[in-house]
């Protein structure tokens, strides 16, 4: 087993996954720092949720290593699960327990000390904002609700590493933005985490770096700006809405824009070496025509990530 | 990688108790049963089904003016004459049916409640779930044969108005041993269903086929297949003495592959003590005995000690199965 470096809960090195001839998991390497927010990117089927799986030791590893907090989880995944919460992929819980009743089977199952179970089982519903509803029985609970549930159970377990699958599928605006607070409080706790999502404007907003995985390889990995510049190119995007001149032409010789291209009536995109929203503001000025917006565009997940895959697509 | 490298990970020791976390399992399971509806329906069929040749066959026995020293057992094995079926041959249908409806959807219900994964995130292995799992449905099993087996032995007691005997109580003890054990069997066969389909409709509907198969259709079928390969003379009665020996003993032999059978024997082995044997008795073994004469218990039990063995050996047997395939299954959705 590689001794870990005290900075990183998970090292992943060369990680394989086979069904049969399928690599679902293709030789990946992957670090995750202490106390970050790690995202996983990616469609349906590219390996996430069976990276995830075999982090936990719940699915045989095929080759490769993968130490958890140091520990192997083929070989101590007792060690590793006792130390690692999971939320599973549409979490379910006992329907007819309350949650009190349900984070005490975990508790149990944790072989926590019982003087502090309810203790611990209380702040934790607290956290997540349930204490109200705690012995009520899960089946009256919302999909929300559920989620937050699952949160409390990695609360409770005092987790040094927070493992959630699609945390936010299925909910809406409201209940993702409290979940995605609760993960942040997590991240301030020193948690580190590790979750997996669809919803890339919102995974943006809270990770601290991605990997982007296709076809059971990592793609990309790094800071979203990172993968921006790998992905779109380098350079600074800027919007600009104006009329009354000749926008392309009267930008085209401002120092350090690249390229001009129009996206719909009177907005063009902008992309320039360095910031040159002063320069470009003086310029339709000064020719004359008016300028009705100035937009500094940061480089979104998803245009990152559907940029990527059609250049994937053309390459193939 | 080379796939030596999976070998390597696969025989590489894993740490840690396999038992951790088996207790809070065992228990949640044990109280999830018995608070549970289910129970309730199927607890209420058990009695029912116990109840009616219990009542009459007491109603027949407090009639009875000759002594019998086992009167006390004659509950459980007499078939009144207006149902007919005794005790403990509705108890044959019903042990099975109670212990596939304790077990059918033990495992997949987890899975398609989508707890399984977040469980099994938890310190415990694999081993404990499953292990928990069946000992948690066999104590709830216990629980309602014994609470059956009182009510039985109270209702005798109040109706007939003679205490058992310590040996008859013995017997009876016995007798719980194996209904318990013949539970046992049949919670592993519907447990067994229960990781191998992710549907517990399917799961219930091949354990129910199971117990159907060996209710019915196994007794049918053996003297058939006995009969196919025997020759005509000796299947005609007309064969030597060893030929048609070994007739009845294969026939005997192909039926104790049913659970069913070997609990029948067992149970008449215990409660009818004068039970020599539960092969063929050829006249010269019958030299010097005293027919009718009951037997002592420990000779009753050495008669019933391979049904016994054969239905604890089935049920480990079974468990292991399921406990194989569960360990190969994928916990993802």
């Amino acid at each position: 087993m590689a001794n870990s470096e005290a900075s990183n809960v998970v090292e992943a090195r060369g990680l394989l996954k086979l069904y049969g001839t399928q690599r679902a998991v293709d030789a990946i390497d992957l670090d995750i720092r202490r106390g970050e927010i790690f995202g996983l990117l990616g469609p349906n089927g590219a390996g996430k949720t069976t990276t995830i799986l075999m982090m936990l030791g719940l699915t045989e590893i095929s080759g490769g290593t993968v130490s958890v907090l140091g520990f192997d989880p083929v070989r101590q995944p007792l060690e590793v699960k006792r130390r690692v919460g999971y939320l599973p992929d549409a979490v379910g819980f006992y329907d007819h327990l309350t949650a009190r009743e349900n984070l005490r089977y975990t508790a149990r199952l944790l072989d926590l000390p019982r003087r502090q179970t309810e203790a611990r089982i209380e702040e934790a519903l607290k956290s997540v904002n349930l204490a109200d509803v705690i012995d009520k029985r899960v089946s009256t609970y919302s999909r929300g609700m559920r989620q937050r549930l699952g949160i409390a159970e990695i609360v409770m377990k005092k987790a040094e590493v927070a493992i959630l699958d699609e945390p936010t599928s299925g909910l809406d605006p409201h209940a993702t933005f409290e979940l995605l607070e609760m993960i942040r409080r997590l991240k301030e706790a020193g948690v580190a985490v590790l979750l997996s999502s669809h919803l890339l404007d919102r995974v943006q907003s809270v990770c601290d770096r991605v990997a982007l995985f296709n076809r059971g390889r990592i793609a990309l990995i790094g800071t979203v700006v990172e993968l921006a510049n790998q992905v779109l190119g380098a350079g600074h995007p800027i919007l600009v809405e104006a009329s009354g001149i000749d926008v392309p032409a009267a930008l085209g010789s401002v120092a350090g824009v690249q390229k001009v291209t129009q996206e719909r009536a009177a907005t063009w995109r902008v992309v320039a070496d360095r910031d040159v929203r002063a320069a470009v503001a003086q310029r339709i000025v000064t020719s004359g025509g008016s300028l009705l917006r100035l937009d500094d565009l940061q480089p979104s997940l998803e245009e990152v990530y559907t940029a990527y895959f059609e250049q994937a697509r053309n390459a193939a | 990688m080379p796939p030596s490298t999976t070998a390597r990970r696969v025989a590489a020791r894993r740490e840690g108790s396999p038992f951790t976390g088996l207790g809070p399992v065992f228990m949640k399971e044990f109280s999830d049963h018995l608070s549970s509806a289910r129970m309730m329906v199927l607890m209420l069929f058990v009695i029912a089904f116990g109840a009616l040749p219990v009542g009459l066959s007491l109603q027949e026995l407090r009639n009875v003016t000759e002594s019998d020293p086992f009167l006390f057992l004659r509950i459980f094995t007499s078939a009144p004459q207006r149902v007919p079926f005794s005790f403990t041959a509705s108890l044959t249908l019903v042990i099975p049916l109670l212990a596939i409806g304790l077990g059918f959807d033990s495992v997949n219900s987890e899975f398609n409640r989508r707890t399984l994964s977040r469980v099994l995130s938890q310190p415990i292995y694999r081993d404990a779930l499953l292990l928990g799992k069946f000992l948690g449905g066999l104590a709830t099993l216990t629980v309602a044969l014994v609470a059956l087996w009182l009510i039985v032995l109270g209702a005798g007691l109040l109706l007939l108005g003679i205490p058992p005997r310590g040996v008859e109580v013995a017997r009876g003890l016995g007798f719980l041993v194996v209904a318990i054990a013949f539970g046992g069997v049949w919670l592993a066969i519907a447990m067994l269903f229960s990781v191998v389909f992710r549907s517990t409709a399917t799961s219930a509907l091949c354990a129910l086929g199971v117990w159907l198969f060996f209710a019915i259709l196994w007794p049918l079928v053996v003297p058939v297949l006995v009969l196919a390969v025997t020759p005509t003379n000796v299947a005609m009665g007309m064969g030597r003495l060893d030929e048609t020996l070994a007739m009845i003993q294969m026939q005997s032999t192909l039926e104790r592959f049913s659970p069913n059978t070997l609990f029948g024997e067992a149970v008449i082995g215990l409660l009818n003590p004068e039970t020599r044997t539960l092969g063929p008795i050829i006249p010269s073994q019958m030299r010097g005995a005293i027919m009718g004469a009951p037997l002592p218990l420990d000779q009753s039990l050495l008669l019933i000690w391979p049904q016994v063995t054969g239905l604890i050996a089935a049920m480990i047997v079974v468990f292991a199965i399921a406990y194989v395939v569960f360990q190969r299954e994928e916990v993802r959705a």
